[in-house]
């Protein structure tokens, strides 16, 4: 029996557009002729020619084109960053659990992000928007460093529009900036929030830890708090070890998790 | 049963079956893995000795072939190969076109597999087959390959399969299984067959059939075999582990006398992890990604933003309890199949069963 490894399948690059400095969004298709079907939350394997690959959310979908938005780190997004309209890159996936769309619906939706944790769940913030009257009360509330590195912000004015409470806070003022200054936690603690609410957060293990916490004293329900985990997948199919968080393999098993499930493991340092 | 003096047969129906027989040599005082051709290549007369962080193998004269047990080096290198290669691919201007490797599959024998690591090949294979089933490269080894297991005689001091339900002697996973029955006066093999292509095999003999003799003196090897294992492990406790001693004090004891060398998950035969490795011509039109063995003992193997272990004490919690109690909500099994490698080999001595043994004592983990 002979039997092919698995290799990434050629996927076009539709558009780059840059967001800061650091960090752009490469739109991709399937250059194959075969459909691709992600969900919100879930993640791909983008291969850099000859540098390797990279774990990366899904920023938007649409229909068979996947945004990704990246920020240059190392080796294989500084290659991803060469990426002009026209090439072909690689794609593995999608792999992984996303966020739990469906059974938002009909509720009220509280949604945290963290810096580039918005990116994941930008996906569901464009259902809610395009899907408005599923769901009920919606809040964002969008913490980053500072008025510089704002992300999507042409997305947060359709949001807005939409009946969606965007809330945005900076950690570090600036002459420019004239919203709050401070934590996530801020606006998040003066907020009124209903108990019955879907909350999904995304963003550094610490403020995610704040922000559940919280939510949790606001009276959520802990099996209504979803969160995203960020680790280094490499193979995204379970098999190379690398993205384990205890009894997870977060490449199969999330990245997006019930808090309930993860909050033993988020506590204990180094796991 | 087989006589010691036909054993050749038995290689050479294999190898007329076209199998690449690969079983125990002797090489540089320690018992490894290779290619054989007779019974010749055996290392003859032979014993080891296993202690934390010691080894050594002895010329005993004894009269058997396969008295001692398990070397440094696993099976896994010939069904999970150290270094593989994944896919190509080729860059002509903004196309680029990407071809999986096809590996090379060769019919092999392993001969001379202790009942710990045909366990170790199921589990292997349960890991690699867990997300889609029936595509793995390591299946597809697998489906070519033969398994001779023997019965462990002597077993070693530190050795612990009979708590992991792997040993001394193997139950299944195996195409033939013999027991070796040597003294003085008479050297034989008493032979059970494991699979339709074990029976095939062992027809080709045109075997004596074992007398009630034979076969007691064969489960007699087997039980005195479970006499002599001096270690052991509580499964339920290792189970527990993660989720009863995730903070204990002991882990920091070990992270002092830990080297992370990584020697643990290199002789472990069922540690899987790896890492990928890409290459790209200096022309920049051809690129390649392989796929080599890789240590949770690594400093960066876990990133989140930054490293994640960095103390060496988290890390072979991360090894140990992986192996011991979250495989079972991962793949639906222990991880361990009690083979001792990793207390023999390690150069600090560490000692899987009795830092568990120690852990474990301690129910009050305070609330």
């Amino acid at each position: 029996m002979s039997l092919s490894q698995p290799h990434p399948r050629p996927f076009r690059v539709c558009a780059v557009s840059d967001q800061l400095e650091d960090t752009w969004t490469v739109e991709l298709a399937p250059a194959d002729g075969k459909r691709v079907v992600a969900a919100p939350g879930q993640f791909n394997m983008l291969y850099a020619f000859g540098a390797g690959e990279a774990p990366i959310s899904v920023s938007r979908i649409h229909a068979d084109v996947l945004a990704h938005t990246i920020r240059a780190v190392g080796r294989v997004t500084r290659g991803l960053r060469q990426l002009v309209v026209g090439d072909t890159v690689g794609l593995r996936g999608p792999f992984g659990v996303g966020w739990p769309v469906e059974t938002m619906s009909g509720g009220d939706v509280v949604v945290v992000a963290g810096g580039l944790g918005i990116a994941p769940l930008r996906p569901v913030l464009d259902t809610v928007a395009r899907e408005r009257s599923r769901f009920g009360r919606v809040q964002l509330f969008y913490g980053t460093r500072d008025r510089a590195s704002l992300l999507f912000q042409d997305d947060l004015k359709t949001w807005t529009q939409q009946n969606i409470e965007v809330n945005v806070i900076v950690d570090r003022g600036s002459p420019d900036w004239r919203g709050p200054v401070g934590f996530v936690t801020q606006p998040l603690e003066a907020a009124t929030i209903n108990r019955s609410a879907t909350a999904l957060i995304c963003g550094p293990e610490v403020m995610m830890r704040f922000a559940a916490g919280t939510l949790l004293r606001k009276g959520l329900n802990p099996e209504h708090l979803h969160l995203s985990i960020e680790r280094n997948m490499e193979c995204g199919t379970g098999q190379c070890g690398h993205c384990q968080l205890g009894p997870y393999l977060v490449c199969r098993d999330g990245p997006v998790f019930g808090y309930d499930a993860v909050s033993d493991c988020l506590a204990i340092r180094e796991l | 049963m087989l006589p010691a003096q036909e054993f050749d047969l038995l290689l050479g129906t294999l190898a007329k079956a076209g199998y690449e027989l690969v079983g125990p040599t002797l090489r540089h005082g320690v018992i490894g893995l290779g290619v054989i051709e007779r019974a010749e290549d055996l290392p003859k007369g032979v014993a080891d000795e296993h202690a934390p962080g010691n080894y050594r193998v002895r010329s005993d004269g004894s009269p058997g072939w396969f008295g001692y047990v398990v070397g440094q080096e696993s099976w896994k290198r010939y069904l999970f190969p150290p270094e593989q290669t994944l896919f190509r691919a080729e860059r002509d201007e903004h196309v680029v076109r990407f071809a999986g490797e096809t590996p090379e599959t060769r019919r092999r024998a392993l001969l001379g597999v202790r009942g710990c690591d045909v366990a170790a090949i199921a589990k292997q294979a349960r890991v690699f087959d867990a997300y889609d089933p029936g595509s793995s490269a390591y299946g597809a080894a697998l489906a070519q390959t033969f398994v001779v297991a023997i019965d462990c005689s002597h077993p070693a001091a530190t050795c612990f399969c009979t708590s992991m339900g792997s040993g001394p002697a193997a139950d299944e996973g195996f195409d033939l299984a013999l027991t070796e029955i040597a003294s003085d006066t008479e050297h034989y093999f008493v032979l059970r067959t494991g699979s339709a292509s074990g029976r095939r095999i062992a027809e080709k003999l045109t075997l004596e059939p074992a007398t009630r003799l034979h076969r007691e003196a064969a489960s007699a090897v087997s039980g005195r075999a479970v006499e002599l294992i001096e270690r052991g492990l509580d499964k339920q406790a290792a189970k527990r582990l993660h989720a009863d001693h995730p903070e204990h004090p002991r882990w920091e004891t070990i992270g002092d006398r830990c080297l992370s060398c990584g020697n643990c998950t290199m002789v472990c035969p069922t540690c899987f992890c790896s890492r990928r490795e890409d290459t790209i011509t200096i022309d920049g039109t051809s690129a390649e990604q392989r796929l080599v063995w890789d240590s949770c003992f690594n400093r960066d193997f876990s990133l989140a933003g930054g490293i994640v272990r960095e103390s060496i004490a988290s890390r072979y919690r991360q090894w140990m309890t992986h192996k011991l109690s979250t495989w079972h909500e991962q793949f639906g099994e222990s991880g361990c199949v009690g083979c001792g490698r990793c207390i023999t080999w390690c150069p600090a001595g560490i000692d899987i069963t009795q830092e568990l043994a120690a852990m474990a004592g301690d129910r009050g983990a305070p609330p």
